[in-house]
């Protein structure tokens, strides 16, 4: 931890724990001032932006990532009193605090001046104003007799989770999707402060999305081990973990392929990626026990050591893997029809990527890296030094591509760290126990990990006790569903699904 | 050129399970699980303080499959007591059956008497199924269209999953429905015309899983209805699914 020079903020590196009373308190407008100098910059994004209930008003703690030197700054602004919580809009300068600003006046009643869209992020079920449900959702609306609305959802056709897409439309153009969730809402960060044993914390972890177990039981479980001091020098099991993220990026890559094939009714390749996902995640269930890789990951360790034998397996699925994928892949890539159907559709431009702040896939796909593996890395990443997959044209070709792109570079990456294996001589260890399950009083961490659709961010807050007091839970997803809105714009509204699949972005990793 | 096509289609030769009937899951795979007699009250409080899901009674030791996540952390912790097969058949239509207690080997099954008659009758040859995430967290999802793919072909019983309530004999409910997710859940379910069943999928949809008492929950939709078929897993194995549901369309009693 270090205080910058002009003390307005400290800067920490992903997974530091720090005390709460070494962030630096600001007035708000020099907060303000601070943030949006940084945010500026492209280098910087914010990863985490939220407020808690403190001395009878809130505290409000930033995390802004600084992408050149693998740094996070903290800062911090409180707002004492019981009358309503006025401030001028981070947003109104810098977009991609929109949705922080959103989440907190949602959560708390704060009243954002001047921010672009004060809109209800997903009807928590403690949320400020209980007046408004989730059926009353303020959608934009152009009065015109030309156009037409198509709402779509909750309930969607496919066996998919539920989201309402609003499409405002000219004949068979989308002047304007927009987006509403919180259907999926669960309650999920009050439920860490609920739920007290460690097994149980690492459980929810695992199901905040079940397509990314792994990404958030691997944050959560960072996030812990920096608050308890258990187990954080272990290279091995900083391999394994490393690998089964990888592991991951491959099963949902596939499934990913497997699906915008559906959306263009290509059946061989549908059914090909398809069934090349089965040994990807059956290799899940040899390992851990579960196709989705629950309860491999624990905090302090694991159940579930990578055996010799393990790794054996493992490297015949993916010699077989990457045969039958590469001929699929070819076959894909180079035929027109496929090609016709994704390239220049659904395009988001890098500046609007950045604008929107998007994070993983969706900015790399339009040319802006944002992969912590690569400017925040902790892990086997540290030592991989990972050079993120990226393409430039933003549309669904792009996004398709890099699947196909990152499939490839991860499975180069596990064979790498399976040789690494080989030279370390240690075990990964067992799990801590609940009975050495005891936080830093006071304090506060941060981990960042880059799920497979991107960066995902748990921050955790402890009492004088070193008790949970807060706990915050950020899915890349909270960002990237405006870029998928902001894909639409002038497409025809028969686009929507292969749009939609590209992105394949989290329901309830947003919804929470 | 359609020789490229036909190499990667004898690439991959038959993708299918014969019959996903008699396919069996290999071990790490935890499925049913059996518990010993006579274990103290000591191991039995501290199974009970371990199971992060309330699923685990006491006198006799018993787990509730319709809470329990399969994490597996109590056969570890007492070997001795608890092991996990890899039995994949956990569905019934019973809620009382998913209790597995001390000393119980037998698999878990139906209850042919309690399934109703106009299900075989009308769903045997063909059953359409509407499925409604209700704050499901998408492996459930994702299993569940494995049941489609080209490895299980739930397709070839004639059971699918379709697009519209309309078009449906049923629902298949997974996640432990939110209270956001309440109205919908009910209203898609009042869109399925007669006779229709009801399947809950996962420990979430059954008891509620690591949700239960959130206050973002509203489960009251499953007050009102009859539950036709319970699927515990998290989630279950595509295997489990299409057992139980062919158990519970199929059965000739």
């Amino acid at each position: 931890m270090v205080l910058t020079t002009d003390k307005k903020s400290i800067s920490i590196h992903n997974t530091e724990a720090v005390s709460i009373a070494e962030i630096p308190v600001l007035a708000y407008a020099d907060f303000k001032a601070q943030v949006l100098t940084w945010l500026h910059f492209e280098k910087c994004h914010c990863v985490a932006y939220f407020a808690y209930p403190f001395a009878g008003g809130l505290k409000f703690i930033a995390a802004i990532a600084d992408d050149s030197n693998a740094q996070v700054y903290l800062l911090s602004h409180e707002q004492m009193g019981t009358q309503a919580i006025e401030l001028d809009a981070l947003s109104a300068s810098a977009m991609p605090m929109h949705i922080y600003e959103r989440e907190i006046a949602e959560n708390y009643g704060v009243v954002f001046n001047n921010h672009p869209w004060p809109k209800p992020v997903r009807f928590a079920f403690n949320r400020f104003n209980q007046e408004m449900q989730v059926n009353d959702y303020p959608f934009y609306k152009i009065e015109s007799d030309q156009l037409h609305e198509v709402g779509v959802g909750p309930i969607h056709a496919g066996v998919i989770e539920p989201g309402h897409f609003r499409f405002l439309c000219n004949g068979e153009t989308v002047l304007h999707l927009e987006i509403q969730l919180g259907w999926q809402h669960r309650g999920v960060e009050q439920l860490y402060l609920d739920k007290k044993t460690l097994l149980q914390r690492a459980i929810l972890s695992e199901n905040i999305a079940g397509d990314t177990a792994v990404g958030h039981a691997t944050a959560s479980a960072l996030l812990t081990e920096s608050l308890t001091g258990a187990n954080t020098q272990n290279t091995m099991l900083d391999i394994e973990r490393t690998i089964a993220l990888e592991w991951e990026r491959i099963a949902m890559g596939i499934f990913d392929l497997s699906n915008l094939n559906v959306g263009i009714a290509y059946q061989l390749a549908n059914s090909v990626f398809g069934a090349l996902r089965t040994p990807v995640i059956n290799f899940f269930q040899s390992w851990c026990g579960n196709r989705f890789g629950k309860s491999l990951i624990r905090p302090g360790g694991t159940h579930y050591p990578l055996t010799d034998e393990l790794v054996a397996k493992m490297v015949a699925i993916m010699d077989d893997f990457e045969t039958r994928f590469d001929a699929m892949a070819e076959k894909t890539f180079h035929l027109p029809s496929v090609l016709n159907r994704f390239d220049g559709i659904g395009k988001v431009t890098k500046k609007q990527m950045t604008l929107i702040g998007a994070v993983g896939q969706a900015a790399k796909a339009a040319g802006l890296i944002r992969d912590t593996r690569y400017t925040h890395p902790v892990m086997a990443y540290e030592t991989l030094k990972v050079l993120p997959e990226m393409q430039n044209s933003g549309d669904v070709l792009a996004r398709f591509t890099l699947r196909r792109l990152e499939i490839k570079q991860s499975i180069r990456m596990i064979r790498h760290l399976l040789d690494m294996r080989q030279y370390v001589d240690q075990e990964s260890g067992s799990p801590l126990k609940q009975s050495e399950y005891s936080m830093k009083p006071n304090a506060f961490s941060l981990a960042l990990v880059e799920g497979w659709r991107g960066e995902i961010c748990h921050c955790a807050i402890t009492d004088e006790n070193g008790n949970l007091q807060h706990y915050k839970v950020k899915d890349p997803s909270f960002h990237n569903w405006l870029a998928l809105a902001l894909s639409l714009r002038n497409l025809e509204i028969s686009d929507f699904p292969i749009n939609n699949k590209s992105y394949n972005l989290s329901y309830c990793g947003f919804d929470l | 050129m359609i020789i490229e096509e036909i190499n990667i289609l004898r690439q991959h030769g038959w993708q299918y399970i014969p019959d996903p009937l008699k396919a069996e899951v290999p071990a790490p795979f935890r499925g049913r699980p059996e518990i010993q007699v006579g274990m103290s009250l000591d191991i039995q409080q501290e199974l009970f303080d371990l199971c992060p899901v309330e699923a685990i009674g006491m006198n006799p030791l018993s787990i509730d499959l319709g809470k329990c996540y399969f994490c597996g952390e109590c056969a570890m912790a007492h070997p001795q007591a608890i092991r996990f097969t890899s039995d994949h058949r956990l569905a019934s239509n019973v809620r009382q059956r998913l209790i597995v207690a001390a000393g119980d080997t037998r698999g878990i099954e139906l209850d042919p008497d309690k399934i109703r008659k106009e299900i075989t009758a009308m769903f045997g040859r063909s059953l359409k199924l509407r499925q409604i995430s209700a704050a499901g967290e998408n492996s459930h999802e994702a299993e569940l269209n494995a049941c489609g793919n080209v490895n299980f072909d739930m397709g070839r019983y004639g059971i699918e999953f379709v697009a519209s309530p309309r078009h449906a004999d049923g629902i298949v409910i997974t996640g432990p429905i939110s209270q956001n997710m309440a109205e919908a859940t009910e209203i898609c379910y009042e869109a399925v015309p007669d006779p229709k069943i009801v399947v809950l999928v996962g420990s979430d949809a059954i008891s509620g899983g690591i949700f239960a008492g959130s206050g973002a929950l509203n489960r009251s939709f499953l007050d009102k209805v009859s539950i036709d078929l319970y699927v515990p897993g998290n989630p279950p194995h595509p295997l489990t699914f299409i057992n139980g549901i062919l158990a519970l369309s199929r059965s000739r009693s």
